[in-house]
């Protein structure tokens, strides 16, 4: 059974939908990725799944249950996290405040949980009670995907994790994403930068007007001559 | 040496309507933080936890101080229970109709606190206080305890608001409400707590103002200019800023008594809130209006 499978989504905000029939599937475990040029939907597509915007027509089941209409509690119960773009810290909260507001809903000692984020990133413990306002964009990032990974989801969805950050703190996002990934964690993410996200993806979605438009795998996808022309820069 | 000794006198009484401004401003600033409005029946909201205070002490002859738990408990429920009739129903729609929604709330509170105790004046107490001397400074016993009660609930608040999952929920919830949805935090039980805490603190300050003076059905309404003052000097949405507006405005409004008429005292308040809101109207603490 697949961890996730979004058939033929139709929705969007209020008015003219952006999504025209998107599918999406993934396996545990698996980094999968969105690419396509912008307004594609791609962004949209993620929140869908999330249960942040309507969805007119389409099915979502997420290991074979149907969470078509589930809030975003719901999901974060049933272990899905999701990181947005931008404003994805709580500026006046501690770094720590910011990890224990991602197991809100848990009513247990967070401490293995805040261990297992601080090994996973170091830097947040040597800042753990530091306003998440202050710190850089690539700490931010650091904190936002912290707080997620806080419920131990099995689903993790990230939408552009390394927008606005230099490319050294890119590389070093990338890797991060496939030591969460190694944990047994599926991340599923939007990427502005297509071809190295691709290049540690499984499998990659194209998407266009907010539909499929290219489905493979990673390799295979950065190989597409069409693909490479059309979505990556060349 | 005379002005210095009148400037000292004057900041005893700032500082004790800056502690009770304080109370009513952290309900005010936490109230726009999560929920985006101005609630203009706060003041209101203090005249009721003063006059159930007032009730309580009629009805069982407690100490004075008895008022100040009963009055909380008392506008808490009220906040709660005109938040579940009222402002839940259009929390939807848009600010401003919550903001007129809460003037016609104001007007509805004062007009029911008429109803039920009459037009009279009151008194917590009827005993005349001797008033301590050090120096050239006299220091009424009242306001000693007025300072000490109000550090006392902004402690306790201080401590829920940064040990507690409920009380950093609400910081989180002012900081980013996107976010927090996104979170799995539980939105309306936050709101609820919101409303039970300005509630309560509302009658602090409405508790401890009428131990200052009297109780009056516009008492709270009076103070409600300066309350919003010291929220939006000490940055809107930011509980910690309002201490620090509550303190700067009642020892403007207090030490301006020095140069101009006292009765002219609230005006100081609203000097200082338009010139904020023109120079820097972020406040103090970087608010989210």
């Amino acid at each position: 059974m697949s961890l996730l499978a979004a058939t033929d989504l139709h929705g969007g905000y209020e008015g003219a939908d952006i999504l025209k029939g998107a599918s999406l599937r993934m396996e545990g475990g698996e980094i999968v990725v969105i690419v396509g040029p912008n307004g594609a939907g791609k962004s949209t597509l993620m929140k869908a799944i999330f249960g942040l915007l309507r969805i007119r027509q389409g099915q979502i089941l997420y290991k074979g249950e149907d969470i078509t209409h589930a809030k975003p509690e719901q999901m974060v119960r049933r272990g899905v996290a999701y990181v947005p773009q931008e404003r994805n810290v709580f500026p006046s909260l501690t770094v720590q405040e910011n990890l224990e507001m991602g197991a809100f809903l848990l009513d247990e000692d967070l401490r293995p949980r805040l261990e297992m984020v601080y090994a996973l990133f170091p830097k947040l413990r040597d800042r753990h009670r530091q306003p998440a306002g202050l710190m850089s964009g690539g700490e931010r990032q650091m904190v936002a995907m912290g707080r997620a990974l806080m419920m131990e989801p099995q689903l993790l969805m990230l939408d552009e994790p390394t927008a606005g950050l230099s490319p050294r703190l890119i590389d070093d996002t990338f890797d991060r994403i496939q030591e969460i990934q190694a944990l047994g964690i599926g991340v599923l993410m939007v990427e502005q930068n297509a071809k190295q996200a691709l290049s540690i993806a499984h499998r990659g979605y194209v998407l266009a007007t907010g539909a499929n438009r290219y489905e493979d795998t990673g390799p295979n996808l950065l190989a597409n001559r069409e693909v490479a022309e059309l979505f990556l820069g060349g | 040496m005379e002005l210095l000794v009148d400037l000292l006198q004057l900041s005893i009484y700032g500082i004790v309507l800056g502690s009770i401004l304080t109370l009513g401003a952290i309900g005010v600033s936490m109230i726009f933080g999560i929920l985006r409005f101005a609630h203009f029946a706060h003041g209101d909201l203090m005249t009721v936890g003063a006059y159930v205070g007032f009730s309580f002490l009629a009805l069982t002859g407690l100490p004075v101080w008895w008022a100040l738990p009963a009055g909380m408990v008392g506008a808490a429920a009220t906040a709660l229970l005109v938040d579940r009739i009222v402002y839940q129903r259009i929390r939807r729609t848009q600010p401003v109709i919550l903001l007129i929604s809460s003037f016609g709330m104001a007007l509805i509170l004062r007009s029911v606190v008429q109803l039920i105790w009459g037009p009279q004046v009151y008194s917590y107490s009827s005993d005349i206080q001797r008033p301590w001397r050090i120096g050239d400074i006299t220091i009424i016993p009242n306001h000693v305890w007025i300072l000490l009660a109000a550090v006392l609930i902004v402690a306790a608040l201080h401590l829920f608001l940064t040990r507690t999952r409920m009380g950093k929920a609400m910081r989180a919830m002012s900081d980013n409400m996107d976010l927090a949805l996104v979170t799995g935090i539980p939105a309306e039980r936050v709101i609820m707590l919101t409303w039970l805490l300005g509630g309560a603190l509302a009658a602090g300050a409405g508790v401890l103002l009428g131990m200052d003076s009297r109780l009056t059905p516009t008492m709270g309404w009076n103070i409600l200019l300066p309350v919003f003052a010291a929220a939006i000097l000490g940055g809107i949405g930011r509980p910690y800023g309002a201490i620090a507006g509550g303190m700067i405005i009642g020892l403007a409004m207090e030490i301006s008594t020095l140069f101009i008429e006292p009765s002219y005292k609230p005006a100081v308040a609203f000097v200082i809130m338009v010139a904020v809101l023109i120079v820097r109207p972020q406040g103090i603490f970087k608010g989210t209006l």
